[in-house]
């Protein structure tokens, strides 16, 4: 009995901290731009098929991956200069759908350099699952979590110690007056994309073990990252790594004690009543009206 | 009076004779084989193998000279995995370009979407899609050349009787491969007398299956586990089937016979068993099998040509040319009926896929012995029997 619940338990805590990833990324540049950028599955492509594909080449497997990362970030700049800003006076629903084209473009670019199979990406460290109250638990699963941890501690530090973080945090508050105040705002939002991109394929690569990886696995993946960002209420960092988890968990808990059929269904009925009883999510922002 | 009659005739003898020199004309003319597969999108893996086999044994045929003296011409679209524009290109293919045969449809959904409009039109149809929908019951033009699923759910249920298994657990997708497996193995599993203890599905997008196993394991009794699926998926339960450590014999369906799949799966792999075709193990075949010739060089003539793996898929299509060649042979023209009922009484043409035997009651002609059922070791294909 116990060791079933655990199995479901870890099972969605793993996917969870996925999720969680791809929301903080979604929670980063919202909260820069407010736009929701729905590139973000792409990154997370962009890192696990990367690493791959130069592992593949004979790279040692940490450079790919840092490499994987560097190619990544580069992308967001990229999306940033070339796609965002020329468009900078539009809505926020233009930029949007920017965006989106953005994600297609670059899943298409992906699927001509890669092709379209699935990829396999080795586990970091062993194969041999670890064994905890007759549950059991991939050794990966410890390191998707690890990573996870460090990031979401990290990103933290920096927001709250560092120049440059509360330069992202005072444009996300207040741009014309950040700007009055000195600082660059576009080049804040380039770091918001860059800091996203990096995010999103870190995720990438510490799942591809567990997922495989291919030109789009973005797509699905990505758009459970916003739902977990939704549920968590968007541009709010905590409400994002709760709602990953809580997704994650509540998926897996349904597939093992309910039925597989009705996992997806579950999960999105979460969200229905999160979003209808806190229409602004777990976690998110109050937002005062001043008259 | 007389002179309307005489005129009449006339007409008569001059339409004949149009007739004629239309019928000598089109002698010359090529037989056209029209196709609508899924080259791109979702199903590309159907599609482009098939699309590369119809284009290399059609120029093979007519660099042999032909069929009853007349080129082959293949008019091809691409119906990107979609099944409304597989009806617009099946329609297109018999309104404008008046196609003597078609050999295609690489989904069950595109071909059931061009089946009725071909059935009205009256050409003779070979699909290359799996589902038992097809051609049970038997529609009168439509023919199919992969096995179906329910063959599968046969050969893999009775091997597993055959090692005294009577209780199962079935895990499957539930995309239309999965879930149409998934009804096939059920229906046949309570002929055969065998019980499904635990009914589980995942859908083709899910990341991890532990919990579905996990579900499976805690159910009492089970002998043995079935995946039914398509794509990663069954990979990914490969895996977790492996790190729970189940230990219970391992089934696969045909829709993961490939060597990609053992590339994904890696040691989880190890000593699972599925039904599949021969062509993933050409050179164990024993010489008496009628199959091995075949099998060799249609596997050696596609990598030669196109410098890329053999699939299972691209043979469905070259059975399929090669049914249509000899149905219109053996009806000496194209006339649809006569190529229609030629198709019907093939018996014991040998291809890639199986032996095939047709008949107005079946229009696939494959029996489930068609499927081998290969195991796992040592990271490759090992033929059990």
């Amino acid at each position: 009995m116990l060791s079933e619940f655990l199995q479901y338990l870890f099972t969605g805590i793993t996917i969870g901290a996925t999720y969680a990833l791809i929301a903080l990324g979604f929670t980063l540049i919202y909260n820069s731009s407010h736009v929701i950028n729905f590139a973000q599955g792409e990154f997370l492509m962009i890192g696990g098929m990367a690493t791959v594909s130069m592992a593949a080449m004979g790279v040692p497997m940490v450079l790919a991956i840092v490499l994987a990362i560097i190619l990544a970030g580069v992308l967001g700049i990229a999306l940033q200069r070339f796609a965002i800003a020329p468009a900078k006076q539009a809505d926020v629903v233009t930029l949007i759908i920017i965006t989106i084209g953005a994600s297609i473009f670059i899943r298409g670019i992906a699927q001509l350099v890669w092709g379209k199979e699935y990829h396999v990406m080795p586990n970091f460290s062993t194969n041999e699952p670890i064994e905890v109250f007759g549950a059991v638990l991939n050794s990966q699963s410890l390191w998707v979590l690890g990573v996870g941890a460090v990031l979401v501690v990290a990103l933290v530090l920096f927001f709250t110690k560092t120049l440059i973080g509360k330069a992202i945090l005072a444009t996300s508050m207040n741009k014309e007056a950040a700007r009055l105040v000195g600082i660059r705002t576009q080049m804040v939002l380039m770091l918001a994309f860059m800091l996203s991109a990096l995010l999103g394929s870190v995720a990438g690569i510490v799942v591809a073990p567990i997922t495989f990886t291919s030109y789009d696995i973005g797509i699905i993946l990505g758009l459970k990252g916003f739902v977990a960002a939704a549920i968590g209420g968007l541009g709010s960092g905590v409400g994002a790594v709760v709602g990953g988890l809580l997704l994650g968990i509540v998926e897996a808990m349904s597939a093992g004690y309910i039925s597989s059929d009705y996992k997806d269904a579950v999960a999105f009925s979460m969200i229905l009543l999160v979003l209808f009883f806190m229409p602004r999510g777990l976690f998110g922002a109050k937002i005062v009206e001043r008259v | 009076m007389l002179k309307t009659m005489m005129r009449r005739a006339g007409k008569c003898a001059a339409v004949a004779a149009a007739a004629l020199m239309m019928m000598s004309v089109q002698a010359a003319e090529p037989i056209k084989i029209g196709s609508f597969l899924s080259v791109t999108g979702p199903a590309s893996f159907l599609g482009d193998p098939e699309l590369k086999t119809l284009e290399m044994y059609i120029e093979k045929i007519n660099e042999e000279g032909g069929v009853l003296g007349r080129q082959l011409e293949l008019i091809h679209y691409d119906d990107v995995g979609n099944a409304s524009s597989a009806r617009n290109f099946a329609s297109r293919l018999i309104r404008s370009d008046q196609v003597d045969i078609i050999v295609g449809g690489s989904t069950t959904g595109a071909t059931m979407a061009a089946a009725p409009l071909i059935e009205q039109a009256q050409v003779p149809f070979i699909s290359l899609a799996g589902a038992v929908v097809i051609t049970t019951p038997v529609k009168k033009w439509v023919f199919k050349t992969p096995q179906s699923d329910r063959m599968a759910a046969e050969r893999i249920l009775s091997d597993m009787k055959d090692r005294g298994i009577t209780k199962i657990g079935l895990i499957s997708g539930t995309g239309g491969f999965g879930s149409s497996g998934r009804t096939q193995t059920l229906e046949v599993a309570g002929l055969l007398g065998i019980e499904v203890l635990a009914d589980v599905t995942y859908s083709g997008s899910d990341t991890d299956m532990t919990a579905q196993l996990t579900n499976i394991r805690n159910t009492k009794g089970i002998e043995a586990v079935l995946n039914f699926g398509f794509g990663q998926g069954p990979a990914i339960v490969t895996r977790n089937y492996a790190q729970l450590g189940m230990g219970l014999p391992f089934y696969q369906s045909h829709g993961v016979a490939s060597d990609s799949f053992l590339e994904l799966a890696g040691s989880s792999a190890e000593g699972l068993r599925l039904p599949a075709s021969p062509l993933l193990v050409p050179d164990s075949l024993p010489d008496s099998d009628p199959q091995k010739a075949v099998v060799q060089n249609y596997k050696s003539e596609y990598e030669a040509r196109w410098g890329s793996k053999v699939s299972t898929f691209g043979a469905y299509a070259y059975d399929g040319l090669m049914l249509a060649v000899r149905a219109i042979e053996t009806a000496g023209s194209t006339e649809p009926e006569a190529v229609r009922e030629a198709l019907e009484n093939i018996k014991g043409y040998v291809g890639v896929t199986g032996e095939f035997n047709m008949s107005p009651n079946d229009h696939n002609g494959l029996s489930a012995d068609s499927f081998r059922i290969l195991e796992v070791q040592n990271g490759e294909w090992k033929l059990i029997n």
